[in-house]
């Protein structure tokens, strides 16, 4: 594909230039309502349709070790400790301790006050957004429901970043969103995404989460994961995981439809991350099929595709040891975090 | 390694047990036959899975003979919610044998495992379930109080979905009273076969439903045998004709459903994923074998380059293959003289000036197999235009307005099958008016329910199959004596008054005019 | 003194117009008595062809029409023929012979005919259509709408004037066009019957009145391309199975002929017999 080259334009001198303006809530409904539809029907029935492909052998075992790669493994809970978190850390480093052979995850997903605990737990094996180790996630910006003032929301990710979160897991206003006013959910990332830089000039990663839960329509959906992209998100995400539904099969493709869309017009690749309600490797499984018969297998690295989730990698490590030693395991053969 | 490139994943054969020769199911058994015995064979790897029996003259006459004496000693005199019974259990037997049916199905015809077991054979057991109620209950088909049935229907199906058509044939007429004489088509007769085996373990009364394998000219002799009263057809257009020709100037009641040259319209405000996926699923499902296949793709013009990079790029995903992988999307032609057919029409759509694009996939070494390809810059005036592929060909034509839409989605002498793709609901309806096609899918592509009537508009036949009409096509109105006057009819305003018969000797005289 | 009466000139009705034929052939139309009656026109493939041009063109304007638009047209027909009879009741004494008594009821009865027609046109679609209850997440709805072009043979026998509105109303109630072929014999009812649709609300070219001979038109008809269905009410001493067999070709939807009494008798099914069902899917969902 040739580049784009919107490819080369920052993304807020992008944005101006598909929206043909300043980022109003006029022009951005103009814009957003000007994307083609979807048919809810059509929609689920393709997902479907991808959910029935048969995963085997050396595919099924590339694709579990794929898996494990792709978690983002994920304590949220108003309970959370730094030993529990260190637990959940020891955990990503170490699924499965009766095979070292295992894959790291790819990050832990934590609340900001609990990313120093997280950082501490990894020592050098913080990957710091580098390739190898895991990463630290944040989730911020008044996490779940967003709803605190727009100061408190970046004071949140100035704080996570600065204790060493790699990625930032934001909210947006969905309540903003549904208003219609989406300049002010465009602003809000964009300055969330401002508030993602260190002291270094270097970035945090974003995730924008959109709650499709909330949202509620596919249509939603899909004009906000492109505004989410518009502001400049790294990651579009589906869920908080504390609203449902959560990560669902057709709300996955078809933000997936809209990042292959956006790579088509602009050669640049956005992440997604379906988080919540996902607890079983053959759901996981759907989930890549998913990817690569949507955006291209390329998709299923750790950049541009993650699992929000904590039950689904003892799923994922049963199978595991069903595939190493040709029989069924049992839950007392991998660990509780 | 590359993760698309799915490991193998085959369905088993293990749960077939198949035997090495097929003979006739008539009257309850199985019989050879008396003509010359063909081989049934695998078309994506043309080895031979089993020899059928060829009907001749005198086998079609002992079936049909078997049916007329099961329809006057036992089916007609059987109570509606016996009958009923009957194919509910058929209904039951089927879902039990549900991937074995599968499995043989995409043996004999070479249509990918997962639509046999996630759209054939589930719909076969749909039908007999849904006219399985209906056979007590025929005074609100439509055709009046105490409706009749009409006696032996020979039926003569095709090889594309041939159980799922056996059931659109056997279920409602089963269900109204009739019995049955069926023959599937040569390529594709191994699933009838299986099905008649169901059929004993129903223990349905014998000759109620006879099967008979053979080739067109067996169909023939069916269809022209004197002692049918019914004859329901699916295939081709020129058949169709035949058949039409054949029955002329006799009492026996038509129905046919034929081909199809099927347009998909797609909007400049359609939900544009949607639309490929139907677009793919309207032409690519069951390697376009389909008659009623979105086989003209109009798409505004507006959209025409983003719409055919989508629909490439999907394209490119289908996986051809080995059928019976349950990862297979495009399965094997059904036989080699389709894929020349399919061949010749494409290679003509090259030299008339469309533009050809197959997507890339590597073609086993044996059997029949054609890449699924899409033509551009296709003229109305085109043959791939104009003309049923019947294979996964898909022609591309262009419409700037509306009524320009209708009016290129119109000019066919066919009338089965139309899609619209569009966001605005009004247009859509007042599209869906204007076409003339018998099934029209909004915003969705080629859906079957026992439900939902199905059948064409002008060359692509007449009757229905398919719902409360798909029931009536094996009634006729109680034989009342009538009174022409207003207040009769209006009093029994669904009732036609019955022919009148013509004289003997002029109908005999005609029929065997039409047999010649 | 009698005052000397004018006679009138019996032409083809085609496309709201009255034109000759085209051939410029005319018949002697006899009373029972065999006495001179009138000259009809008598039409030819050419006119037939017309005929047909000027139906199909006339479709999209009558099937495209409000039902309960058409049933007031057609309830119109009745309002006018209704004042007519006088006309008819001579026209019918003067071919077939029968008494004033016998004339006047078959005048009355196709009146009436065309009344109990009329009230189909808005409730046909609802009793033989159909909500269908698929298993799935869509909208599904069958419609029986009109074939298209039907070309009819009227019947040939006694009450000339009953058997061409019974085989005229039944097809155009749904919005098809017709071409009809008029009894031979008796031929002037039909035409002035085209008076009163001419002076009705019946669009021009819904109705078309060719006046001929059934057996020289009927094959071209048959095998005419543009005909969509084809009804052999009046056809019995025609050869009709080698029209039925000519009429395979291009797949139309054919009625066998009917004699006697009985014949084209009201039923709903001869509204039917000239519709298609039509089944329309629609996804449907909330998200």
């Amino acid at each position: 594909m040739t580049q784009s080259p919107l490819a080369t334009y920052q993304p807020a001198q992008r944005a101006l230039a598909l929206i043909g303006g300043e980022a109003t809530d006029a022009n951005l409904r103009r814009y957003l309502h000007g994307i083609p539809g979807i048919d809810a029907v059509g929609l689920e029935a393709r997902a479907a349709d991808l959910g029935t492909r048969s995963i085997k052998t050396s595919s099924k075992r590339w694709a579990i070790d794929t898996i494990i790669g792709l978690i983002d493994l994920t304590t949220l809970e108003g309970a959370d400790t730094p030993g529990k978190v260190r637990s959940l850390v020891a955990k990503a480093l170490l699924p499965d301790p009766g095979d070292p052979g295992t894959p790291r995850v790819a990050a832990v997903c934590v609340y900001g006050d609990m990313v120093g605990s997280a950082v501490t737990a990894l020592g050098s094996a913080h990957a710091a957004g580098g390739t190898s180790g895991v990463n630290v996630a944040a989730v911020a910006t008044a996490f779940p429901s967003g709803r605190a003032s727009l100061a408190i929301k970046l004071a949140d990710v100035h704080d996570a970043v600065a204790a060493g979160a790699d990625e930032i897991d934001m909210v947006i206003d969905r309540g903003a969103f549904l208003a219609g006013r989406f300049g002010q959910v465009y602003d809000e990332i964009v300055a969330v995404k401002d508030a993602c830089r260190r002291a270094d000039g270097s970035m945090a990663h974003l995730k924008v989460i959109l709650e499709t839960g909330e949202l509620n329509t596919y249509d939603n959906v899909r004009r906000a994961s492109w505004l989410a992209i518009l502001a400049g998100g790294d990651f579009i995400k589906t869920s908080t995981g504390k609203v449902a539904p959560a990560a669902t099969l057709p709300v996955t493709l078809s933000m997936l439809e809209v990042v292959r869309d956006w790579h088509r017009l602009t050669g640049v690749r956005i992440g997604v991350k379906p988080a919540g309600g996902i607890r079983t490797s053959k759901d996981a499984i759907k989930y890549l099929v998913t990817v690569a018969e949507t955006v291209g297998e390329e998709w299923l690295t750790p950049h541009l595709f993650r699992f929000g989730a904590s039950s689904l990698l003892n799923d994922v490590l049963l199978q595991r040891q069903k595939m190493t030693t040709g029989h069924y395991s049992g839950p007392d053969y991998v660990t509780i975090d | 390694m590359k993760f698309l490139d799915y490991a193998p994943a085959p369905e088993s054969r293990a749960l077939l047990g198949l035997k090495s020769d097929y003979g006739l199911f008539i009257n309850g058994d199985f019989t050879p036959g008396r003509g010359t015995p063909f081989q049934t064979i695998n078309p994506a790897t043309e080895q031979q899975i089993a020899m059928i029996a060829t009907a001749n003259e005198a086998d079609v006459d002992a079936a049909v003979s078997a049916a007329r004496h099961a329809y006057d000693g036992v089916w007609s005199r059987l109570s509606g919610s016996d009958r009923g019974k009957y194919l509910f259990r058929i209904a039951r037997l089927v879902q039990e044998r549900a991937r074995e049916l599968a499995v043989a199905e995409t043996l004999d015809n070479g249509k990918p495992i997962k639509e046999t077991r996630d759209v054939d054979i589930p719909l076969v057991a749909a039908w007999f379930f849904y006219y399985a109620g209906w056979a007590d209950k025929l005074d609100h088909a439509g055709v009046g109080p105490n409706p009749a049935s009409l006696g032996v229907a020979a039926q003569v199906i095709p090889w594309n979905f041939p159980l799922m058509m056996l059931a659109w044939k056997i279920a409602p007429a089963l269900a109204a009273g009739n019995t049955v004489v069926l023959k599937p088509a040569e390529t594709t007769s191994l699933t009838a076969l299986l099905f008649a085996e169901i059929l004993q373990q129903a223990d349905l009364p014998a000759g109620v439903v006879n099967i008979i394998t053979g080739d067109g000219s067996t169909g023939a002799t069916l269809v022209n045998h004197p002692g049918v009263n019914k004859v329901a057809f699916t295939g081709s257009t020129s058949v169709g004709r035949a058949i039409a020709r054949s029955v002329a100037g006799t009492d026996k009641k038509l129905s046919l459903e034929l081909g199809g040259k099927g347009a998909n319209i797609v909007f400049d405000d359609a939900p544009i994923d949607q639309a490929v996926e139907g677009i793919v699923r309207g032409i690519f499902f069951n390697q376009g074998h389909v008659c009623c296949a979105g086989s003209r793709l109009l798409v505004q013009e507006s959209i025409h380059d983003d719409v055919i990079d989508r629909l490439k790029r999907r394209m490119q995903t289908l996986r051809l293959g080995d059928p019976l992988d349950k990862n297979t999307d495009i399965g094997a032609v059904n036989s080699a003289e389709q894929l020349a057919r399919i061949r010749e029409l494409s290679d003509l759509g090259e030299q008339e000036g469309a533009e050809r694009w197959s997507a890339d996939c590597v073609i086993p070494e044996n059997g029949f197999w054609f890449a699924p390809t899409i033509f551009t810059n296709v003229s109305t005036s085109h043959r791939i235009a104009r003309e049923e592929i019947f294979g996964p060909v898909l022609s591309v034509l262009t419409f700037r307005t509306p009524a320009e839409a209708v009016a290129k989605a119109n000019n066919t002498p066919y009338g089965l099958s139309a899609g619209i793709w569009s966001d605005k609901g009004s247009r859509i309806l007042a599209v869906a008016d204007k076409l003339r096609a018998g099934v029209i899918w909004a915003n969705t592509f080629n859906q079957f329910d026992p439900s939902s009537p199905f059948g064409g508009y002008k060359e692509s036949g007449y009757g229905r199959e398919g719902g409360r009409h798909g029931l009536a096509a094996y009634l006729k109105p109680a034989v009342r004596t009538g009174s022409r006057s207003i207040t009769a009819a209006a009093d029994h305003p669904t009732t036609p008054v019955s022919k009148k018969s013509t004289s003997a000797g002029k109908k005999s005289a005609s029929a065997e005019k039409a047999a010649k | 003194m009698n005052r000397l009466a004018i006679p009138k000139t019996y032409k083809l009705y085609i496309g709201g117009k009255f034109p000759r034929s085209e051939s410029g052939r005319v018949y002697e139309v006899l009373s029972h008595k065999g006495d001179f009656l009138a000259n009809a026109a008598k039409g030819s493939r050419k006119d037939a062809r017309d005929a047909v041009v000027a139906a199909r063109s006339a479709l999209g304007g009558w099937a495209g029409a409000t039902a309960y638009n058409r049933g007031q047209v057609l309830y119109r027909i009745a309002e006018l023929l209704e004042g007519r009879r006088a006309q008819f009741i001579d026209e019918i004494m003067s071919c077939e012979g029968v008494n004033a008594a016998g004339a006047s009821a078959q005048v009355d009865e196709a009146i009436d005919r065309w009344v109990w027609y009329a009230g189909w046109a808005d409730k046909y679609v609802q009793v033989a259509g159909n909500a269908n209850p698929v298993s799935g997440p869509f909208f599904n709805l069958s419609v029986p709408e009109p074939t298209g072009v039907v070309a009819i043979i009227a019947p040939q026998g006694a009450e000339s004037l009953l058997g061409l509105v019974s085989a005229i109303a039944p097809a155009l109630v749904a919005g098809n066009t017709v071409v009809v072929v008029a009894n031979e014999n008796a031929p002037l009812s039909a035409i002035s019957l085209g008076e009163v649709l001419a002076t009705s609300d019946v669009p021009g070219g819904v109705v078309n009145i060719v006046t001929g001979s059934p057996a020289e038109i009927a094959p071209w008809l048959a095998t005419h391309a543009d005909v969509n269905a084809l009804d052999l009410v009046g056809a019995g001493d025609l050869d009709w199975v080698e029209l039925q067999i000519s009429a395979a070709d291009t797949l139309k939807r054919v009625l066998p002929p009917e004699v006697g009494a009985d014949a084209a008798a009201p039923a709903l099914s001869r509204i039917l017999a000239f519709t298609e069902l039509k089944t329309v899917w629609h996804t449907k969902a909330i998200l």
